[in-house]
């Protein structure tokens, strides 16, 4: 395996990272709330396409397509309802609370689906590639690696040019001055959540295409996804998306090396960074 | 006009905490002759009561004493677990022995994985304990000898002739199986009972009061001068010591290990973190009550698979909205009792003065 | 009938009582001051109004509907518009987007637009895309009040707006209230600075510890008067 194909296999691995930590980057960044049922979320929205596909004989790409708004709804409810009351000064209630919506969540799926691994079907176009010269790129990782670009630019846009995204960064920044405009920064939050669970319904479509998935996988998922986060730093999607990347191409190069390694070889990179950048790679310095 | 004015003076105990040192004397003797009278399968229960009192008390030092809120843990499980099971394997030791050697390692552990992670804070902390228990995992799956991912069992006979065994065994006519359950059993109460201990007077002392300042606003305690740094290594590398000896215990009673059981997010820190908040964060008795709730939750719920890990987490998220302080919090608001008296209250002062005069009145 | 009033207004921080009965009124057209030392209570009136503190529903009244209980962003919502102490921008947003973000809870036709602003304040308009922050205090101040006057607000609250500002910039920013007033906003200042009071004011709360310690126009009140309501007369 050449230097070069490990590289392009880890970037794309790393799209799919940074899909899994876009969502997560999005309400960190405005709420400090570290949601640690994020993986499961993911995983939940995967059997939500799944189901979908399966019940309606939906195509993959419009179930998924299906579930977008299913997932807002229910990210919003969720943050409206439950994780508002956990916001203040404490750290201890979100972390807990979304603990054990984690556990909540892996067992409702066990109890509702069984842990047997499923698999989201693409037909050809799993095994689909693109010659490039000496390479062969999958079609569904090049998509998941384009869809991870298109997710950070629509996001950068909401963010910068949008008025609800100026109101983002304005209760990020102060919540109660934000109150004095007039934003009312539970809804904010509950609007936020539920954009990040468009973007974990994106990117369960593409986890639930690649490999096979059961109920337990979520926090897997989640570690990826915040490393990615904090390897970027706070407030830049960009460099969650690098963070992604940094990630996916270590895992590769372990893999590589010994496929028992992959894991492990992500984890240590995770930690090399913030042994050097503890605030991570590009955090934003009002912090 | 009185120019002496009597000291203010700082007491601890009343006549609740009194009351119950007595009653926790009796049910300490009570515990210790238990094996003599219950069946061998309460004796195990016990033991499993007593090992993760011992998990829980110390995660709640970290997190509800310490303010480090940790959700990695069961790295200590099954690091302090590997380690006896390593001494015992390749270099032939005392289980007992190498249970010891456990907890040290334990704390080298963590003396390690502090450079790193005291650099974190709040959120970051949890998730990068976390990842450094996964790290662990892994890089001990890759350990040959000790049965890489599937894991191995301790050789037979082993727990056998552990030291204090037999001796038992001719004591009170035991078969040796049973005699290894007593004496774990014994090693477990003796460290709930270190445990509790140690806790009670780490809040006692001075350190306590300074960790209490630090957690309240922890820049307030640097002005005067309290080292937040040094105090939170300090409980951080003792949380580790005793999950270590606690994990190691376990798995000498279980014989056998394999890394995903040995570092189970689900076993070693959801189980933990539910039965301190359940019990009430922050307190010494809250994790003894939580225990005991978990334990007959799990015994209701044991035939109903996934129902009863989602009860759990369901009530987990109830308790943290509505009763953050917990079954002991709720009960101790109403009625202001502490059983482990570890709050300073002030008696005597200037207000006992019998005349008044001065500028003000 | 007033436009704004407080009615025998309390407030607490815990168990720390801050405000004690304050009775206030503000007539449409009017500019109020309020003067006081530090910790009479001045900000936590202000705070009061603006919603940031939550008090008895009747205690205020606007438009002689009871709004004290109500929270910050519903009363931007009917009109009240509060420049805080200490200017608080936002530093993630540009000074044009600080701006902006003025009118996202109440975005109403009026005098007061982007345009208009850049005319009250035309050195705005040069560092419309700098980082609010990087601006300095005066312009800081004249962001935080063109801030708070795009949501064409009938009460402005100006909290402490010569705070930490050099004399000359203190008067640029005293120099844009008769627009401010012309375009139909009633006003109320807090100053600490009683002379600037004096010069801007129709009438002068003066606040020492929570109470409401002297009252009137500017005319009518001599210096002795005033060092009185400030500083608390000595009981001989």
């Amino acid at each position: 395996m050449s230097w070069l194909n490990i590289v392009i296999q880890g970037v794309m691995l790393g799209g799919l990272y940074a899909l899994f930590a876009a969502g997560l980057s999005l309400v960190f960044g405005i709420m400090r709330l570290v949601n640690l049922a994020h993986g499961d979320l993911i995983v939940l929205a995967a059997f939500l396409i799944l189901g979908l596909v399966t019940a309606l004989g939906l195509n993959p790409f419009l179930a998924a397509l299906v579930a977008i708004p299913i997932m807002f709804g229910f990210g919003w409810l969720l943050q409206a309802q439950l994780l508002n009351r956990t916001l203040g000064p404490d750290i201890l209630p979100p972390l807990l609370v979304t603990f054990g919506l984690s556990i909540v969540i892996q067992n409702a799926l066990l109890e509702g689906f069984s842990a047997d691994s499923r698999r989201i079907t693409v037909g050809p176009l799993e095994s689909a590639t693109l010659s490039l010269g000496p390479i062969n790129i999958g079609i569904m990782p090049l998509l998941t690696l384009l869809s991870s670009v298109v997710v950070i630019v629509s996001l950068n846009q909401l963010f910068y040019r949008t008025s609800l995204g100026r109101a983002f960064r304005a209760t990020s920044d102060d919540r109660v001055t934000a109150g004095l405009m007039g934003i009312r920064p539970d809804r904010i939050f509950s609007v936020a959540t539920g954009i990040a669970m468009i973007v974990v319904t994106i990117a369960a479509f593409y986890l639930g295409t690649r490999a096979n998935f059961d109920p337990t996988i979520g926090p897997a998922r989640l570690i990826y996804a915040f490393e990615a986060v904090i390897i970027g730093g706070l407030g830049s999607l960009w460099g969650t998306l690098a963070g992604g990347v940094i990630i996916g191409v270590a895992q590769a190069f372990g893999a590589a090396v010994n496929p028992e390694w992959q894991i492990l070889a992500g984890h240590v990179a995770f930690l090399a960074v913030l042994l050097f950048k503890p605030r991570g790679l590009f955090p934003r310095s009002a912090e | 006009m009185d120019t002496t004015a009597p000291a203010w003076r700082v007491h601890t105990r009343t006549t609740a905490s009194t009351v119950f040192s007595g009653i926790l004397g009796l049910a300490v003797a009570v515990a210790v002759m238990a094996p003599l009278f219950v069946s061998r399968g309460t004796v195990q229960n016990l033991f499993f009561i007593f090992t993760m009192l011992v998990l829980a008390q110390s995660w709640n030092m970290l997190a509800g004493f310490a303010g480090l809120v940790s959700v990695g843990q069961q790295a200590f499980v099954g690091f302090g677990a590997y380690v006896m099971f390593a001494f015992v394997i390749l270099f032939k030791l005392d289980p007992l022995a190498s249970i010891a050697l456990a907890g040290l390692a334990g704390v080298l552990l963590a003396a390690l994985t502090s450079l790193f992670l005291f650099r974190l804070q709040g959120a970051y902390f949890a998730i990068g304990s976390w990842v450094i228990a996964e790290v662990v995992r892994l890089l001990l799956a890759q350990w040959k000898a000790l049965g890489g991912g599937t894991g191995t069992s301790l050789p037979t006979g082993v727990t056998r002739d552990m030291w204090g065994v037999s001796a038992v065994g001719h004591l009170f006519g035991l078969r040796p199986a049973q005699a290894t359950d007593v004496v774990c059993y014994w090693l477990a109460l003796a460290l709930a009972m270190v445990t509790i201990v140690f806790v009670y007077r780490l809040l006692r002392s001075r350190q306590g009061l300074a960790l209490a300042a630090v957690r309240d606003n922890q820049e307030a305690a640097r002005s005067i001068g309290v080292d937040a740094r040094w105090l939170k290594t300090f409980v951080y590398l003792a949380a580790a010591f005793l999950t270590s000896l606690a994990g190691a215990l376990i798995y000498v009673q279980k014989a056998r290990i394999s890394p995903d059981a040995a570092f189970s997010v689900v076993d070693w820190t959801a189980n933990v973190i539910f039965i301190v908040v359940i019990g009430g964060i922050g307190t010494i008795e809250g994790p003894m009550i939580g225990v005991l709730v978990f334990f007959l939750l799990q015994n209701m719920l044991a035939d109903y698979g996934s129902w009863y890990l989602l009860v759990l987490g369901l009530i987990g998220i109830i308790v943290m909205l509505f009763a953050p302080q917990g079954l002991w919090g709720l009960f101790a608001s109403r009625s202001d009792i502490q059983f482990f008296p570890v709050r300073r209250i002030l008696r005597g002062g200037p207000i006992s003065m019998k005349c008044k005069g001065g500028p003000h009145g | 009938m007033a436009l704004l009033e407080t009615r025998a207004l309390t407030a607490s921080y815990g168990d720390f009582q801050a405000l004690f009965g304050i009775d206030m009124t503000l007539d449409a057209g009017e500019t109020v001051a309020v003067v006081g030392a530090n910790g009479a209570g001045k900000t936590t009136l202000m705070r009061s109004i603006a919603g940031v503190l939550r008090n008895g529903s009747d205690q205020i009244r606007f438009d002689n509907e009871p709004i004290g209980a109500l929270p910050a962003p519903e009363v931007v919502e009917r009109g009240i518009a509060m420049v805080p102490e200490g200017r608080r921008l936002f530093p993630s947003l540009s000074v044009e987007e600080n701006l902006l973000i003025g009118k996202y809870g109440r975005a109403i036709e009026g005098p007061w637009s982007l345009n208009a602003i850049y005319d009250l304040f035309p050195i705005l308009r040069d560092r419309r895309n700098s980082p609010g922050t990087a601006l300095s205090g005066g312009q800081q101040q004249m962001v935080a009040i063109g801030r708070a006057l795009m949501s064409n607000p009938r009460v402005l609250l100006c909290d402490e707006i010569s705070l930490g500002l050099a004399p000359i910039v203190i008067r640029d920013i005293y120099a844009a209230f008769p627009r401010i007033l012309a375009s139909g906003a009633s006003v109320v200042v807090v100053e600490q600075d009683i002379g600037q009071a004096l010069r801007v004011a129709d009438r002068i709360y003066c606040l020492m510890e929570g109470r409401v310690t002297l009252e009137g126009p500017p005319a009518a009140l001599s210096r002795e008067d005033i060092h009185a309501a400030y500083f608390g007369a000595s009981r001989s």
